[in-house]
């Protein structure tokens, strides 16, 4: 069993336990885990996408599958896995981050409360929002 | 800790979200159980707001306003460091000190107010120049050291202590500014407060150095940290 985790836990993937730079996933899951999906120009989310290397697209793609691991080395973007390869976590570049920041758009967020409820930043558009953390320990 | 503002300001387009960095959701419950506040606080187990606002401890705050513009970016919500010159033996820090630390409070929440009422006229929003130029992003290693704390967190609920363990210590060696990491990965004391000799010690070794970072607000103290 292989999972990657999600801003708000662990989501289960059908791959087997990934080596290093190696995550085999299907397109959807590929996805629904990154928000990145495969075109004819490569990898894209929104606008932006890498080409599948041509020199060693096999590495990358094969089939129906996305080397998920390898694009995002690729992409120079932070990830992280268990030993055992069977818990993915896969982060955003500091240059990503720190550009969204700069636009000063409030990076959105979904979070729970103590019940479950899902509450996005967004669902407060229009109002002046106070965001404010703080912590038990 | 904020209900007052939000009940005299939730009928003027005005909102506050709290949001607990709480890895377990358990250890944060009690605490929003017994303040009840009305407006939301969420529970953010992974410390995802850290990684997307760039924030190192707790409390931090960003002011978003009606257009989801940031206009005052990740700061210190107003704390002032007084703790760091707590007497153990009377457990109480010396009047000057208390009064910064109300000091610097009353002047952060009265900020807040002035703001819920008066929206982008007031002094304390800042241009989208100044908020830039008040912007702390985060570098590769910040960026990879959030991952690597997720990866961690996950695995220590999961029984993987040594794996956990070490993942958790590159995190803070990676993002060593981060009290936030330092703190969740703590061994937690009986009080469930990661304030044991290690964190002291952590402390004291600032120097001169801010444990909360002076707000960059007229009237707010500027005081050096205080000594023990």
């Amino acid at each position: 069993m292989t999972s990657v985790l999600m801003d708000q836990g662990p989501v289960e993937v059908t791959a087997g336990p990934g080596s290093e730079n190696e995550l085999w996933l299907s397109g959807s899951e590929t996805e629904a885990v990154s928000g990145w999906s495969l075109k004819p120009q490569g990898l894209c989310k929104g606008d932006i996408c890498m080409p599948v290397p041509a020199d060693n697209a096999e590495d990358y793609v094969k089939g129906q599958m996305i080397n998920l691991a390898a694009f995002w080395k690729r992409m120079d973007k932070p990830m992280a896995h268990s030993k055992d390869g069977s818990v993915w976590a896969f982060g955003e570049g500091a240059t990503e981050r720190a550009s969204t920041l700069e636009t000063l758009d409030a990076p959105d967020f979904s979070l729970p409360d103590l019940d479950g409820n899902l509450h996005s930043l967004s669902d407060y558009r229009g109002k002046k929002v106070f965001l404010a953390t703080w912590a038990s320990w | 800790m904020w209900q007052a503002i939000y009940d005299d300001f939730q009928d003027k387009d005005f909102v506050v979200i709290a949001v607990a960095m709480d890895n377990d959701v358990a250890a944060a419950r009690p605490w929003i159980e017994e303040a009840g506040p009305t407006y939301p606080v969420l529970i953010d187990r992974y410390h995802q707001l850290a990684d997307l606002y760039n924030m190192v401890n707790v409390p931090q705050a960003v002011w978003i306003d009606e257009a989801g513009l940031i206009v005052r970016p990740t700061e210190n919500a107003g704390a002032f460091e007084g703790f760091r010159a707590l007497d153990f033996e009377t457990m109480t820090v010396p009047d000057n000190v208390a009064n910064t630390i109300k000091t610097s409070k009353e002047t952060y929440v009265a900020a807040i107010r002035d703001w819920a009422q008066n929206g982008a006229d007031s002094a304390h929003v800042f241009s989208p120049r100044d908020a830039q130029a008040r912007l702390q992003v985060p570098d590769s290693n910040i960026a990879l050291a959030h991952v690597l704390f997720r990866l961690g967190l996950h695995l220590r609920q999961t029984g993987n202590k040594t794996e956990s363990d070490a993942l958790l210590a590159r995190a803070s060696e990676l993002h060593p500014g981060s009290w936030s990491i330092w703190r969740q990965a703590a061994e937690t004391m009986d009080n469930g407060l990661a304030a044991g000799p290690a964190f002291w010690q952590r402390v004291n070794e600032l120097g001169e150095e801010h444990y909360y970072q002076p707000v960059d607000m007229a009237g707010m103290p500027t005081d050096k940290p205080p000594k023990p």
